[in-house]
């Protein structure tokens, strides 16, 4: 039962994530050659919000539901990792028109091929786990 | 009501949905991070057994795939349920720069010169599907989280390694935008 709440906020996140178009290799495109601004705006919007909510959660000290304080976990202060691997992921978001999320949500719209993406997306996954030390963080 | 979510959602509406996502996964105790089901999927598959980086308890991440699922079932119920018949609206610009590359104009949210089941077969289609997402499954493990995990939680929290992850995913686009999808097609 306690997984339920999980389930609405994905199904909703789903519907948003299709119903923006957010799912779209055409929007992608549209971004990445500024001849839209949806997708700047959807994030935009997004963020601007997110960092305003984010204070006053802090501001306020507002609890979860469980009780206990929400806190922000500062990630780790070394940028080679941040750059090179947004790199690779940028390349590989302007390819398949896709991050992970879209990509789930693409095969719950239908389009079966985005399986493909979503299997090699995690042997991706699992190459970086297999390399991980040898590489610079 | 029902008109208004038939259509394609207004990106101010979207993205006041998508921060609530975020609000109301902080406020159920967990963070919105959806990449790292990537990795849950790699231990369920057992790669925890040969690589260290995978031998963890998944369950503490089942929260998530319960997401990932109904994630899912919303992209079937956006289809099924909430679409009216409308042409998909591509800005002109973009379709004239898709046409020089020999992509027709769009019949839908997706090109089917890469994702029909035609495209796929052909080694050029199914290369470019499987390099896509390897590219992005290696780069969101190793820059720490998607555009979920940095561009809206990180940045939100104003933290300095996401914007520097997001100025990656666009060094990375631009380049795959401008300079390589010109070589492919």
């Amino acid at each position: 039962m306690k997984f339920i709440k999980f389930l609405l906020v994905g199904i909703v996140f789903g519907i948003v994530m299709a119903k923006s178009e957010a799912i779209s290799w055409y929007r992608i495109q549209e971004m990445f050659r500024f001849q839209s601004f949806h997708m700047y705006g959807i994030i935009g919007t997004a963020v601007t919000l997110g960092v305003i909510g984010v204070a006053l959660i802090k501001k306020f000290k507002i609890r979860d539901i469980s009780g206990s304080p929400i806190l922000f976990m500062p990630k780790d202060k070394s940028y080679p990792r941040y750059l090179f691997g947004g790199i690779i992921f940028g390349l590989g978001w302007a390819l398949s028109g896709a991050c992970p999320g879209p990509m789930v949500v693409n095969i719950g719209y239908g389009f079966l091929s985005f399986s493909i993406v979503l299997l090699f997306a995690m042997v991706g996954t699992f190459l970086y786990g297999v390399i991980k030390d040898k590489l610079p963080h | 009501m029902i008109a208004f979510l038939t259509q394609p959602w207004p990106w101010w509406f979207s993205g006041m949905v998508i921060s609530s996502i975020m609000f109301l996964l902080l406020f159920f105790g967990k963070s919105f991070g959806f990449s790292a089901n990537l990795r849950t999927m790699c231990t369920i598959a057992g790669a925890g057994k040969k690589v260290k980086f995978f031998d963890f308890d998944w369950k503490t991440q089942s929260w998530n795939l319960v997401f990932l699922l109904g994630a899912i079932i919303g992209g079937f119920i956006a289809n099924q349920f909430l679409t009216a018949d409308e042409p998909f609206q591509l800005a002109s610009s973009t379709a004239a720069d898709l046409q020089k590359m020999g992509f027709a104009e769009p019949s839908g949210i997706q090109p089917k010169e890469l994702f029909s089941w035609e495209a796929v077969f052909t080694l050029k289609g199914f290369l470019v599907l499987a390099i896509g997402g390897l590219f992005v499954g290696f780069g969101s493990r190793y820059a720490g989280g998607c555009t979920s995990g940095h561009a809206i939680s990180g940045i939100s929290d104003l933290q300095v390694p996401s914007i520097v992850a997001v100025v990656g995913f666009f060094i990375g686009g631009l380049l795959m935008t401008w300079v390589i999808l010109p070589l492919i097609f």
